[in-house]
């Protein structure tokens, strides 16, 4: 029987012992050890992996070179090409304005009260709104913008300060009662109470009043005896009938909406303690063309109102310089 | 061949009139609108069952096919099999017949050589790059992207798909050819589940062929000192082995790698002309009309063949689903509503105690034209409807619409009730079309309130 010869394609492999002998089947070397007459084949890579995986060397070797690759102290080695995450990430957010831009520069241009004129353009500015508010408004009027207790519920038709679109940019421009804008929305509800202005028995008349115009209760003797405590202490903001004023933010007494709760406890709370929410003043924060989407935004929740006729716009809050900016 | 890759060229340039708000190919698969035209059946996606009903039926049909003729999609419409004769005939045109292929392969690398060589290979290459550009007509318009197409300006998507079809045409049709069917293919292996004693398949006649001879002049001169054997008709040529495009010796029986494309059946023809002997010796015939040939009786007539259990069964269920897709192909609606309810918040109480909802109305306008439709809501107390753009004080228990030709237009609607009912009402939204075609569609959702918290 002739020796068999390795297979010449075979490279030497420096695995193999001196005992390493051709297998006879395969004609392939073995590796020369026998583990309890158990001999192992040493069977080389096949040569398409052998070449993947030196092209594979071949292409980290590059791509450490060209691409940040081998970390250092503070950062790592810059690569060849200058490539970063954040430059790609600039890129993208250059791109993205260049795309908008033609849209900003139009709601820019667009006075706020005509743009529900421009379907297209409050589309455009809905979206852009819907964007924002997940951002900045969330955190006190929800995700649903349905608030929560001293957060309105900005989806109803109840507009403490007016829930026309140029209404709501004012607000959502200068704020609520906040410190550091001049044209914020200021009003200040006395503390009846805890200033000791009424007595607790006196309050709980005003409570008895409320509930009857708000008709919750039937009327009954304290709420007449509140009547005439609304009358010298409550109608200058929340009007004779308890209807409310939007030139300083008094609520509505009568209707089915309480931003601090309409029962009994809730409003002797109110009464003797006073409320007045604050909100940030979101020119500050905001440019113009995003406080615009924002109030188209919240003007299309369902609870918008229309463009106050020129007649009446004295009863709409007297329109802030923030708005035309 | 003529005939399937004359279909596959030519479809993607018909057009058909659909009015200005469609597309005018007849047909037509736009991937970007999700739209699928084929003459003046439109389909969209959610529609995507007719599409799987077609493929089903084409499943059903091959099944039909098979068990009535044997293999005939792959003898004669399988694409592998037409673009690999294309490509044959190409190579025969050039290198000539088989004989002088084979002296051409054998033949040291010449100037002539490498010339037959490149224009073979350049012409294979040419059509692979006109079936990848055929096939991409399917998917957008023809003749812009054929425009676009040279000017270079077609989406690089288009240059891509070409790229690959080129290169699977050229490959398999032009390298791998009937590897292809004997290797890759799974419907060989499906085929032989198909197959019965009665589907035709190309039969070499055993019984009259063997025992093989070398003609019977040659015959005659080796057996000259004594009396020849019977002698069949096969003279051994291996006429039929030499065309087989899958390269199986047909004689050795029905195998796997026959496609039944028939040139054995030819190439045998031809052969029995010249040495006198009746034709047909290879020939399409059914396991059991091999039987009764063998035995010497007439085979049954090939209606009688055909009519039986097996293909009437496969034909009843192709023709049922071909008739339900058309028959509610005929009755579907153009119109579609659906509603959503908006989740967040659920619900809203408006100033005078009632509670609003707010829902996501989508109404799919599956005409080519734009609709006036209006949408009404029923089952509610109060019955006020209003829209984004509308407002609460004109708010009817119906509203007025419009949606754009082929589209679905979404709008968000608002729908106020008392307060005091149930958390959960269901409330009914019905689309109407206000033109004088009609068509209607009403979905059934909740509305919902308070209750109890």
């Amino acid at each position: 029987m002739v020796d068999p010869q390795p297979d010449p394609r075979l490279p030497a492999s420096a695995t193999r012992t001196a005992d390493s002998r051709i297998d006879v089947a395969t004609g392939t070397p073995t590796v020369g050890h026998s583990w309890d007459g158990i001999e192992e084949l040493d069977t080389p890579m096949p040569r398409w992996w052998l070449l993947t995986f030196y092209a594979s060397i071949v292409f980290a070797a590059v791509y450490a070179i060209a691409y940040p690759a081998i970390p250092l102290l503070h950062s790592a080695t810059p690569g060849l090409l200058g490539w970063t995450s954040h430059s790609e990430l600039n890129t993208a957010l250059a791109a993205e304005q260049a795309r908008q831009a033609p849209i900003r520069l139009a709601l820019m241009r667009m006075p706020i009260e005509q743009l529900p004129n421009d379907p297209v353009l409050l589309h455009a500015a809905e979206r852009g709104g819907r964007s924002a508010f997940k951002v900045h408004c969330v955190q006190c009027h929800g995700a649903g913008a349905a608030g929560s207790k001293g957060y309105p519920n900005l989806n109803d038709d109840d507009w403490l300060w007016g829930g026309d679109i140029k209404a709501i940019a004012t607000t959502l421009a200068d704020g609520i009662r906040y410190p550091g804008d001049d044209a914020t929305r200021l009003s200040q509800m006395p503390a009846f109470g805890r200033d000791e202005i009424l007595k607790p028995a006196e309050i709980a008349d005003l409570v008895a009043h409320v509930r009857v115009i708000s008709r919750q209760d039937r009327p009954n003797v304290a709420a007449m005896r509140g009547a005439s405590l609304f009358a010298t202490n409550c109608a200058v903001c929340h009007g004779d009938a308890g209807l409310g004023g939007r030139a300083v933010g008094a609520p509505n007494l009568t209707d089915a909406i309480w931003l601090y709760g309409g029962d009994r406890d809730a409003l002797t709370a109110t009464i003797t303690n006073a409320r007045g929410g604050v909100m940030p003043a979101w020119g500050q924060r905001l440019d113009p063309v995003t406080i615009k989407m924002l109030a188209a935004y919240v003007h299309s929740l369902g609870g918008g109102e229309k463009n106050p006729a020129a007649v009446i716009s004295d009863v709409a809050p007297a329109a802030g310089n923030n708005v035309a900016r | 061949m003529a005939v399937t890759l004359t279909v596959y060229y030519v479809t993607p340039w018909l057009r058909w009139d659909r009015g200005p708000f469609a597309p005018d190919q007849a047909v037509l698969v736009d991937l970007a609108h999700r739209r699928f035209y084929m003459f003046q059946i439109e389909i969209w996606p959610h529609e995507f069952y007719y599409v799987a009903g077609l493929l089903i039926m084409a499943g059903i049909g091959l099944f039909l096919v098979t068990s009535a003729v044997g293999r005939a999609w792959c003898g004669y419409a399988c694409p592998q099999t037409v673009w690999t004769d294309l490509f044959v005939h190409v190579e025969r045109l050039i290198d000539g017949d088989r004989n002088a292929q084979i002296k051409l392969l054998a033949a040291p690398w010449s100037m002539q050589k490498l010339l037959r060589r490149l224009s073979k290979h350049a012409i294979w290459l040419v059509i692979a790059v006109l079936t990848g550009g055929a096939w991409i007509f399917y998917f957008a318009d023809a003749p812009t992207l054929a425009r676009a197409l040279v000017a270079g300006t077609a989406p690089s998507v288009a240059f891509a798909t070409i790229a690959v079809l080129t290169a699977t045409t050229y490959i398999l049709g032009g390298l791998m050819r009937e590897q292809v069917c004997i290797y890759m293919c799974p419907w060989p292996r499906i085929q032989s589940a198909m197959l019965d004693e009665k589907s035709l398949m190309v039969t070499y006649k055993d019984w009259r062929g063997e025992p093989r001879s070398h003609g019977l002049k040659r015959q005659a001169v080796e057996y000259a000192d004594f009396t020849p054997p019977p002698a069949g008709d096969c003279i051994d040529c291996h006429a039929c082995v030499a065309v087989c495009p899958t390269g199986i010796d047909i004689r050795e029986g029905p195998q796997i790698g026959c496609i039944t494309c028939g040139l054995c059946i030819d190439a045998c023809d031809k052969v029995m002309a010249q040495v006198g002997r009746p034709d047909k010796l290879i020939g399409y015939t059914s396991v059991a009309d091999t039987a009764i040939a063998v035995a010497g009786g007439t085979p049954l007539s090939p209606l009688r063949r055909l009519l039986r259990p097996r293909t009437l069964i496969y034909f009843t269920v192709w023709a049922g689903i071909g008739l339900a897709m058309l028959f509610s192909l005929g009755t579907r609606t153009r119109l579609d509503i659906s509603v959503e309810p908006n989740r967040n918040p659920q619900w809203v109480r408006l100033s005078d105690g009632s509670i609003r909802n707010a829902y996501t109305v989508k109404i799919r306008n599956m005409e080519s034209r734009p609709r006036e439709v209006e949408v009404a809501i029923s089952g509610i107390a109060g019955n006020a409807i209003w829209s984004e753009s509308g407002n609460r004080e004109d708010a009817g228990d119906r509203l007025r619409l419009r949606v754009g030709a082929d589209q679905v237009a979404e709008s968000l609607l608002f729908v106020a009730a008392p307060a005091a009912s149930a958390a959960h009402t269901p409330i009914n939204f019905t689309v109407r079309a206000l033109d004088h075609e009609g068509g209607t569609d009403t979905t059934t959702t909740s509305f919902h309130r308070p209750g109890d918290e």
